[in-house]
């Protein structure tokens, strides 16, 4: 554990000694505080697209940083050659994933945090109020899903060596599941076979990330998930980031990698 | 008798066929070597002769297509054979937004070492490369010199009984080779086996107990370089050209 700790902490020291993690972070500052200074309606109105605009931005702007970072961590490590002093030690390919995963998802962690505390001081200086639980179920289970995210960025970077053409793809698959991936149940209900079978088939197989949006929930003042839902939701992430991991790992097991 | 610390037995190295070749590339082709503790052995060879891809099975990072490779007696398959290796690659490959302290921080970490005792050789290595005016700056600051002195340092952490170098001189200035030498010696004299590939056959004859001569991923001469010399009556850079089959053309 202790490798894998190591490798994950580079991963973090390297995001933040970064500076396009500058950039990002006071970008989504600077468009969240342009609209909190909206006042051309009224305030319930106002603070409702106030977040709307702040949890849609922090969606996106978690997303970047963590496929970007993910899907460069393999194949930097391969160009810059700093893999083969790594692997020159007792440390094992899985461990190497494992760490990769680890350093990404806490970054994520960690930008998620600090999007989540400018959020809540805005919406805290709006509606003089803080709801502590509801922002954390929602920043939890916004993590989790990056979990899954993360994971498949980094299969894609064993996969596909070049990290643009990786964190292209990975946008593409994971808005596709968060927004088409819902409605292929329901769709696939209509259509001959074996098409249905197939189309129903892709819908239990993909991971579902729509369970962990709860962004309009909390905009509308809904009642969150409760617990139990949001551990199973968890779980699930969790299984299905094992998978991809064990995925990566058994791809890159394999590679050759020549000085 | 001194424990076998390298150990290849007929190993062959395969690359998948290149795009309108019909034969795989035969990078390594049934190598034999047996390396004992307490040695300074040169893996000599030309471009292309396979040394390369030699350490890089015995580090792990390909993967043999026959035979077998062991270090210390566990195959190189196995992460727990590296345990007491150092390595110093040729260029320098290190995460250079770390500075040389916190990269030989992570190397530590990763051998277990504890932080008391990582602290006491961070230090000591620091002094060793004399980069302690340098030692908390990023490494995208350093000369390549200083570059070359971390990865050093970083082979050293663990207190190998084996370090392995490819061309560990490449690009350093005299001083730099000096340096260099001096520690392989200083290794020696700890009674620490050193394997190493180099190009210069002066430094070679200088500081090594045995050489193997590979060419076309094949062993062509391995022994003791005193035997060598007494041998062919010549020097090792005769030997070794002599062996790859070197004509000299004349210059008209």
């Amino acid at each position: 554990m202790n490798t894998v700790w190591a490798i994950s902490t580079v991963v973090i020291k390297e995001l933040y000694r970064r500076k396009d993690f500058y950039v990002l972070l006071v970008l989504t500052t600077l468009l969240t505080l342009a609209a909190g200074s909206m006042s051309f309606f009224n305030e319930n109105t106002i603070v409702r697209a106030l977040k709307e605009i702040c949890l849609l931005l922090i969606w996106i702007s978690s997303l970047i940083i963590g496929i970007t970072t993910a899907a460069r961590q393999i194949p930097s490590e391969k160009e810059n050659r700093t893999i083969f002093p790594l692997l020159a030690k007792p440390v094992t390919r899985w461990q190497v994933v494992l760490g990769k995963f680890l350093g990404c998802w806490l970054a994520c962690g960690i930008t998620l945090i600090v999007f989540y505390v400018f959020f809540g001081i805005l919406v805290g200086a709006r509606e003089h109020t803080l709801p502590v639980a509801a922002f954390a179920k929602l920043m939890w289970m916004q993590w989790v899903a990056l979990g899954v995210v993360v994971a498949l960025a980094l299969l894609g970077s064993v996969v596909l060596s070049a990290p643009g053409p990786n964190a292209t793809l990975c946008f593409i698959v994971v808005l596709g599941v968060t927004f088409v991936g819902p409605h292929l149940g329901k769709v696939s209900v209509g259509l001959t076979e074996p098409a249905g079978t197939l189309l129903y088939s892709i819908y239990f197989l993909i991971p579902h990330l729509e369970w962990y949006d709860l962004r309009d929930i909390f905009i509308n003042d809904q009642i969150l998930p409760g617990n139990a839902a949001c551990f199973m939701a968890t779980f699930y992430a969790a299984a299905y980031a094992t998978l991809l991991l064990v995925l990566t790992w058994a791809r890159f097991r394999r590679q050759n990698l020549n000085t | 008798m001194m424990e076998s610390v390298v150990q290849l037995k007929n190993l062959r190295v395969e690359y998948p066929i290149a795009s309108g070749s019909s034969v795989p590339k035969l990078a390594v082709n049934g190598l034999s070597l047996d390396v004992r503790q307490g040695e300074v052995f040169g893996f000599l060879g030309p471009n292309g002769a396979g040394k390369t891809t030699t350490m890089n099975v015995l580090l792990g990072f390909v993967n043999a297509t026959g035979g077998e490779a062991r270090l210390f007696g566990v195959n190189v398959r196995e992460p727990i054979a590296r345990q007491r290796i150092g390595y110093l690659p040729e260029l320098t490959y290190y995460y250079k937004f770390l500075s040389a302290e916190e990269i030989l921080r992570f190397y530590a970490k990763v051998f277990g070492i504890e932080r008391m005792e990582a602290d006491r050789r961070i230090d000591r290595l620091i002094k060793l490369v004399e980069l302690e005016h340098a030692s908390k700056r990023p490494l995208k600051s350093y000369s390549k010199g200083m570059q070359q002195r971390v990865g050093l340092a970083q082979a050293l952490i663990n207190n190998p009984d084996l370090l392995i170098l490819d061309e560990p001189t490449s690009g350093l200035d005299p001083i730099g080779r000096m340096k260099v030498r001096e520690i392989i010696q200083r290794l020696k004299n700890e009674g620490k086996t050193v394997f190493f590939s180099s190009h210069e056959l002066g430094e070679v004859e200088t500081v090594c107990d045995r050489v193997a001569i590979v060419h076309q991923g094949q062993l062509r001469e391995e022994g003791r370089v005193a035997d060598l010399l007494a041998k062919y009556k010549t020097g090792l850079e005769q030997i070794f050209l002599d062996l790859i089959g070197y004509k000299p053309q004349a210059i008209t």
